[in-house]
């Protein structure tokens, strides 16, 4: 590969993979209560 | 300008997400869909390489972001009032006459996207069964290409299941109908608990081999890292043209599932203060992973490992449903009678698993509308969505050659989705007030959602909505945006006004004919009866068998041409009775109208009694 597409695409895909763990570890790791499911009807 | 419905709940809830984490896996995938693993490395390839990355980015920041959202906080919002569907959600945002008919493009999307998105989906169910059924080992790539049109033709049946098409559809709807009515918590959430999972790992096994490639082993001409390097080297020069801009915010729309109006179904069912902007950003950016690393990292690598640059260059102008359903098998086959069956099923099945957990968040909606407006309970709802699908559908189905799966896609999977988003932000920031709304954005949030966002809702997002609308009302002809003046311009076929009135020009204008014309120059590849109807193929002009384009015709009429033979465009080539394609077009469009206006008859039949009961 090329040295501008592997930066573009490594860079991209750091910043994609980061925030995509960031949020997720913040959702396992935030209160995970939900409403009490109700699937009567 | 605020006056929105000050009115306590109507109704308790009755249904409700089982976990926080099976709620974001069920955004994630209903916005994970087909067009994650091929309409974003096409899209890439035609509009500048790497450097589509930047306005992909940029137009995730300014259109894509803000717009999950809005609808992750509307949605919870209008779900205090008992509303689960957004011509209520949006009523209940600002009473304004206007908005619960605007909110209709928030059930109507749903519903006309889903009657071919489950064609779509039931197309990769059936190429699961095949390749563990082995039926594409040892064909050619023109036959594999050969295979999937004659898929697509359900009279007849070359595949060894009669009416194939018709039965992986109806297979699929019935099991999408079966989710559905099982509820949100135990159907739902449950298929994106085990779906999305699953596709990551399918994605990440297809993923390791595209990038894994290597020349001279099974058959591959280059390495997996061509494909990268071609997929990602930017082109700077791409970036002044508006068209690569366009695209790279329709890109965004699509992936986001933005402008549907089931992110706001899917969030009506959160609790007051329960977070919205970290389950919003963890959900997207799950989309956006599975998007910009998976979706780059399979079929163009592993096509052009394969074929080369300048081949699948060609074949991108099919789009990426015909890059992976003519050419994806072919390309497995080279890996051996097991590898290929194994790759098989994780390409078709990721995009199973990815078509159905967005179709069945295209369900909800219409589910959600009966149950709260109309008490209908889940199972009939359910199945009313089913019935409804089958009825819409079936014409993708039948007619698909005759363009009628186009025209929804045009219709209801492009244009609404544009329309929706641009009504839905200023409904929002305008309307509804940018004050409560972000409030209402950071109520119960687990991240603090930086400030900037605040103006970018206000301004930024619905003017850009504007932008993009108006482009596509008045998109000029060839993409050429230094055409447009004061004095007027040539307009693109594929802009809203050109489709309207058929600017992509026909040789056959009237609805019924007795001569059929030649669409297209081309040579005429092969001719053959079946069923009382002829088949004839003609490939365009400069083009490879996979553009080959199939005409149907009644065999009580008369060829004009045979095998081999050079056609002009306006050329005869039939005399008999003929139902031109322009009769499907407008047909499918007066039935997505009346289905437009069917919902709007509804949602006025709702509000009157709402409005009776006084609970509204």
């Amino acid at each position: 590969m090329n040295t501008s597409a592997l930066i573009t695409m490594l860079s991209t895909w750091i910043v994609v993979i980061g925030f995509t763990s960031y949020f997720f570890i913040k959702v396992l790791k935030g209160n995970n209560d939900q409403n009490q499911i109700d699937n009567g009807n | 300008m605020s006056k929105t419905n000050q009115k306590l709940p109507v109704s308790i809830k009755a249904e409700a997400w089982g976990s926080r984490v099976g709620l974001v896996l069920a955004m994630a995938g209903n916005a994970v869909g087909f067009g994650n693993f091929l309409r974003f490395p096409v899209q890439a390839v035609q509009n500048g390489g790497g450097a589509f990355i930047i306005p992909y980015l940029v137009s995730l920041v300014i259109l894509g972001l803000p717009l999950l959202l809005i609808e992750w906080s509307s949605g919870r919002y209008g779900g205090q009032f008992g509303h689960h569907s957004t011509p209520f959600i949006m009523h209940s945002l600002h009473r304004g006459r206007i908005w619960k008919y605007v909110g209709v493009f928030g059930i109507f999307c749903n519903i006309a996207i889903a009657a071919y998105y489950c064609y779509m989906e039931s197309w990769t169910m059936s190429y699961v069964y095949h390749s563990v059924a082995g039926t594409f080992n040892g064909l050619s790539q023109h036959d594999v290409a050969g295979f999937f049109s004659q898929y697509l033709d359900v009279t007849v049946s070359t595949t060894g299941i009669p009416f194939e098409a018709i039965l992986f559809f109806v297979l699929c709807l019935a099991l999408n109908t079966w989710i559905l009515s099982k509820g949100l918590s135990a159907g739902v959430e449950k298929t994106a608990k085990i779906g999305v999972p699953l596709l990551i790992l399918f994605g990440v096994f297809l993923a390791w081999k595209g990038i894994n490639l290597t020349p001279g082993e099974d058959g591959a001409v280059f390495g997996g890292s061509e494909g990268l390097n071609f997929l990602w080297t930017p082109n700077y020069d791409s970036l002044a043209n508006p068209k690569v801009w366009l695209a790279a915010a329709g890109q965004i729309f699509f992936t986001l599932s933005v402008g549907m109006g089931s992110i706001q179904c899917y969030a009506s069912y959160l609790k007051k203060n329960e977070d919205v902007a970290c389950n919003a950003m963890s959900a997207g950016f799950m989309n956006e992973f599975v998007e910009i690393v998976l979706g780059s990292a399979i079929v163009i690598p592993i096509a052009i490992g394969y074929l080369g640059i300048d081949r699948v260059v060609d074949l991108t102008g099919l789009g990426g449903l015909g890059l992976a359903f003519r050419t994806m098998p072919f390309l497995f086959e080279q890996w051996g009678p097991v590898l290929s069956a194994l790759a098989g099923v994780a390409f078709f099945g990721l995009l199973f698993f990815a078509g159905i957990t967005s179709s069945l968040a295209m369900g909800t909606p219409i589910v959600g509308f009966l149950q709260d407006e109309f008490k209908w309970r889940r199972k009939p709802a359910a199945m009313t969505f089913g019935l409804i699908i089958l009825f819409l559908g079936l014409p993708t189905v039948l007619f698909f050659q005759q363009g009628v799966f186009d025209e929804y896609d045009y219709w209801a999977g492009t244009v609404s989705l544009v329309v929706f988003a641009m009504f839905e932000a200023i409904l929002f920031a305008w309307f509804f007030g940018m004050k409560k709304g972000w409030a209402e954005i950071n109520r119960g949030a687990d991240i603090k959602v930086p400030l900037v966002f605040k103006y970018l809702l206000q301004y930024v997002t619905p003017v850009v909505l504007i932008v993009v609308f108006v482009s596509s009302l008045l998109r000029p002809a060839n993409d050429d945006w230094s055409k447009i003046s004061l004095t007027g311009w040539p307009l693109h076929p594929e802009s809203i006004i050109g489709k309207l009135i058929h600017k992509e020009g026909t040789a056959n204008p009237k609805y019924f004919a007795d001569r059929y014309y030649s669409e297209l120059d081309g040579k005429v590849d092969s001719v053959w009866k079946q069923s009382y109807r002829y088949y004839v193929q003609v490939i365009p002009a400069g083009k490879t068998h996979e553009f080959a384009q199939t005409f149907t015709l009644d065999a009580s009429g008369k060829l004009l041409i045979s095998k081999g033979d050079q056609v002009i465009k306006n050329q005869p080539l039939y005399e008999g009775r003929v139902i031109n394609r322009i009769f499907f077009v407008d047909m499918s469009r007066l039935l997505l109208l009346a289905l437009f206006l069917g919902i709007s008859l509804l949602v006025h039949i709702a509000y009157t009694r709402r409005k009776k009961e006084n609970s509204i």
